[in-house]
């Protein structure tokens, strides 16, 4: 009795180990990870190279429009302030932090991961795993329920439903 | 005077609402039968009121009433009348007419039913589908009233007001505003409705559970009476977010179809909830289990109906503090509040009612694989909802605003996504109750070896994308195995009653129609996931200035700039379109014509792709309407889109899945005459 109990402790820790492990691991694959990578093209930079940035980041003043289709005047000149950039040698992350600098972390597509901002990578991972933990529980309480007391009808029923696929099944197998 | 008859018909609507909330409560617990008879009658009138006034609305709209500011801001004198008409819910006041409109004609449908041998159910049916269309329609009376007039005061001033400010004379704009650009295309002259339609058919299942909870007649009836209402609303619903998505694709410019913006996960949102709950209620069909989760489900998809409402309409989108000074925000969020906590109360009261009745016996069993699509499906609603509303937290709590965009959508749903179509390809294989790895393992190899040789075929074919190969292997898995199944089955008929493959197949399906169609839905999702991992993973672009004569090029197409016209329309625009030759490996494959709407009305422009559209990709041509448009140059922007269309083409087999699925089942009378047909008496015995 004594062995089962301790069993059983021992799985319910191992249990919240591994979910401790895996809310750790889920943010950290949510996070993006920043791209440090250095323009390597001199001279005037391309529209493909703005883009590339200007496709990750956020126009400043619209809603939910990334930089690099956002119609208004603004969006184009701060383009070409990408551009102008790029020229200078400056790296994406670079001129990533300078728009954060200016506008604030709205211009970016997903939150910095600092300060109040985890909480966004990590709620979602906590309340899958708490939705696991609660499915484990429920799979327990549901296999040892004792109520087996199935009513007859609704055995009929699925006899009609699915009796026909398993006869099936039962004549595939003798074949 | 037909303004003022289309106002009263809403007031009236409001009143009749409120009496039949009160007739069906008095009637039911002093049981008069004649009092509940009254509001059945009082929900049935409902609906040619709130027709009248939607009526009333078009006829203005149509004719050009500019006195109404609603009609002003959303139509003008060039508008084609069929936008005038479709401009009803081109506005937030004139959407929620239409939305009450809609609920109406679910409650009138409702109310017709026979109710035999669930009398008890009907007075709180009609007293939760009355009370959310009268806070409906109180929001339409009192805070957005589409038929509120323009007021020129004796100061000159021009006033907003349903009835005449002191000295007042009524004020008529020689024109309107119009008709927002973005929302004149087909796509989005059907999406609000089907939405809509998705959104206030949900409330019709609702209305029943809460009513099996009160009645505490909560065995599976509710569930029985409601699969096809809730069928219906998820079709709707399911149509609505691909024409949503077309729309995207066909005007926004950005070549996508899928932004992760807000305002799709709103919708996105009772979707998820809703196909769990598809899922879910067959567990309790079958093994009189989960009775706690079906009323969750359920109540979380309802609320997350009026959520999507708030989120769309309150401003709170855009920031807390328009919100906060919006009138109708505050209003759906009590609103949300009250109904989410009765719910949940009445739930936890009847919390003893609703134990099972069942055991689980596997975790492989088909129930036990439900239950973990239903975590996958609420995992992706717990990204979608904190998605949505972290960005109102951060702002409250830091003062800071923050975007939440696709790539924490994608980074984190892309597992759980996979993990759902891993299920849909074990699932079927699954039987009910018990199910080891032996009897899974047995069903499942041939499909799996199957499967497998189409991912070598995929890397023979030059793919290294981790995630597409894994995407399209799970594909070919999930495909495999429901046409192994739609196979076994016509095979096993035709064997055993001598039919013909076909008509076995047919036989097959119609014998439950639910199950087969749900097969057929499951092939649609496939077939949009293999357009979905097409453009996620393989899609490219490019952009550059052209010359006339000049040309880009992208994945083996030269797209060359011929030449480019700008000129004016009779409806307002001005228009700059340009002629682009397409060849690929040295072949002419024709012109497109990519362009750039101004509207001078609105000062909108909008942006219309030119696209050459095949099952291989799609070449996706923007007129870039940021860079100055000349005759003698143009900036383009080309997207490579490809198997984009698989996309488009899965959500048709995917509605065409939920309509056999929803067809009514003549299953038990058939499945019993089969029965005592000798040979499957024989076959039984």
């Amino acid at each position: 009795m004594k062995r089962q109990t301790q069993a059983k402790d021992h799985t319910r820790q191992m249990l919240i180990y591994t979910l401790v492990i895996l809310a750790v691991v889920g943010a950290l694959l949510i996070i993006q990870t920043p791209a440090y990578a250095q323009s390597e093209s001199p001279g005037t930079p391309t529209d493909d190279e703005v883009n590339a940035i200007a496709k990750q980041l956020y126009c400043p003043v619209c809603e939910n429009i990334p930089l690099d289709v956002c119609p208004t005047q603004a969006c184009a000149e701060w383009r070409e302030l990408i551009r102008l950039k790029l020229s200078e040698g400056w790296g994406d992350a670079q001129i990533k932090e300078y728009f954060v600098e200016q506008y604030g972390a709205r211009v970016l597509a997903s939150p910095p991961a600092s300060g109040f901002n985890w909480l966004v990578y990590i709620i979602p991972v906590v309340g899958i795993l708490a939705g696991v933990f609660l499915l484990y529980k429920a799979f327990q309480s549901l296999r040892s329920s004792e109520t087996i007391d199935e009513p007859e009808g609704e055995i009929q029923s699925e006899e009609d439903e699915d009796d026909y696929i398993a006869r099936l099944e039962e004549e595939l197998r003798q074949r | 005077m037909i303004i003022d008859l289309g106002y009263g018909a809403l007031v009236l609507a409001f009143l009749v609402s409120l009496y039949g909330i009160f007739a069906a409560i008095y009637g039911e617990l002093k049981k008069r039968a004649a009092w509940v008879e009254s509001a059945r009658l009082a929900m049935l009138l409902t609906f040619p009121l709130i027709t009248l006034s939607a009526v009333t609305l078009i006829i203005a709209l149509a004719n050009g009433y500019y006195e109404l500011e609603y009609v002003a801001s959303v139509t003008s004198n060039s508008m084609p009348l069929y936008l005038k008409v479709t401009a009803l819910w081109g506005g937030q006041a004139g959407s929620l007419v239409f939305w009450s409109w809609l609920l109406s004609l679910f409650t009138t449908a409702v109310t017709l039913r026979k109710w035999d041998r669930d009398r008890e159910f009907l007075p709180w049916v009609i007293v939760v589908s009355l009370f959310t269309l009268a806070f409906f329609l109180m929001l339409v009376i009192f805070v957005e009233n589409p038929f509120t007039r323009l007021w020129q005061l004796p100061s000159g001033q021009i006033e907003t007001a349903m009835f005449a400010p002191t000295g007042a004379r009524v004020f008529t704009q020689p024109d309107g505003r119009g008709l927002n650009p973005l929302l004149r295309h087909p796509g989005m002259i059907i999406h609000p409705p089907m939405l809509y339609l998705g959104f206030v058919a949900f409330v019709i299942p609702y209305a029943f559970a809460i009513a099996a909870l009160i009645t505490k007649r909560t065995d599976d009836r509710w569930i029985r009476i409601t699969r096809r209402w809730t069928l219906i609303a998820w079709l709707f619903l399911s149509l609505g977010l691909v024409l949503g998505g077309r729309w995207a694709y066909d005007v926004l410019g950005w070549g996508g179809y899928w932004g992760w913006d807000p305002v799709e996960i709103a919708a996105f949102m009772p979707w998820l909830t809703g196909t769990a709950f598809l899922h879910s209620v067959m567990i309790q069909e079958k093994r009189g289990m989960m009775k706690h989760w079906n009323m969750v489900l359920i109540i979380l998809t309802y609320s997350l109906v009026i959520f999507g409402t708030f989120l769309t309409r309150s401003g709170v989108l855009s920031s807390v503090h328009s919100f906060a000074q919006s009138a109708i925000g505050p209003l759906f969020f009590a609103f949300i509040g009250i109904t989410f906590v009765i719910s949940l109360s009445l739930l936890i009261s009847r919390w003893d009612t609703l134990k099972s009745k069942g055991r689980m016996t596997s975790l492989l069993s088909r129930e036990a694989l439900f239950l973990l699509n239903n975590l996958l499906f609420m995992g992706i609603l717990i990204v979608c909802f904190w998605g949505v509303i972290f960005p109102l937290i951060s702002e409250l709590a830091t003062g800071q605003k923050v975007t939440v965009g696709p790539p924490f959508y994608e980074r984190a749903t892309s597992p759980l996504f996979a993990g759902l179509l891993l299920l849909m390809g074990v699932a079927p294989l699954a039987a009910w109750r018990h199910s080891t790895f032996k009897t899974l393992g047995r069903a499942a190899w041939k499909p799996t070896l199957v499967s497998l040789l189409v991912t070598v075929v995929v890397l023979i074919s030059g793919i290294r994308q981790p995630a597409a190969i894994i995407g399209y292997w799970l594909a070919a898995f999930v495909v495999c195995v429901t046409l192994y199944e739609f196979w076994r089955g016509a095979m096993a008929r035709h064997r055993r009653a001598g039919e013909s493959f076909p008509v076995a197949l047919w036989k097959l399906a119609g014998r439950n129609r639910r199950r087969y169609g749900g097969y057929i839905i499951h092939l649609g999702v496939v077939l949009m996931a293999i357009g979905i991992i097409g453009i996620e993973v393989f899609q490219s672009e490019t952009q550059g200035t052209l010359a006339q004569g000049e040309k880009i090029s992208l994945q083996g197409y030269d797209i060359t700039f011929t030449s480019l016209n700008v000129f004016d329309t009779n409806d307002g625009r001005n228009v700059a379109r340009a002629v682009v030759n397409i060849e690929k490996d040295g072949r002419d494959l024709g012109e497109l014509y990519p362009r750039r709407d101004y509207f001078y009305e609105s000062q909108q422009p909008m942006t219309i792709p030119g696209v050459r559209s095949t099952m291989e990709d799609d070449l996706y041509v923007l007129l870039v309407d940021w860079q100055p448009v000349s005759t003698a140059g143009a900036t383009f922007k080309v997207y490579h889109n490809p198997l984009v269309n698989w996309l488009w083409l899965g959500a048709i087999v995917f509605i065409l899945g939920t309509l056999v699925a929803a067809w009514p089942d003549k299953d038990k009378d058939t499945s019993r005459a089969l029965a005592k047909q000798p040979q499957y008496a024989a076959a039984k015995a």
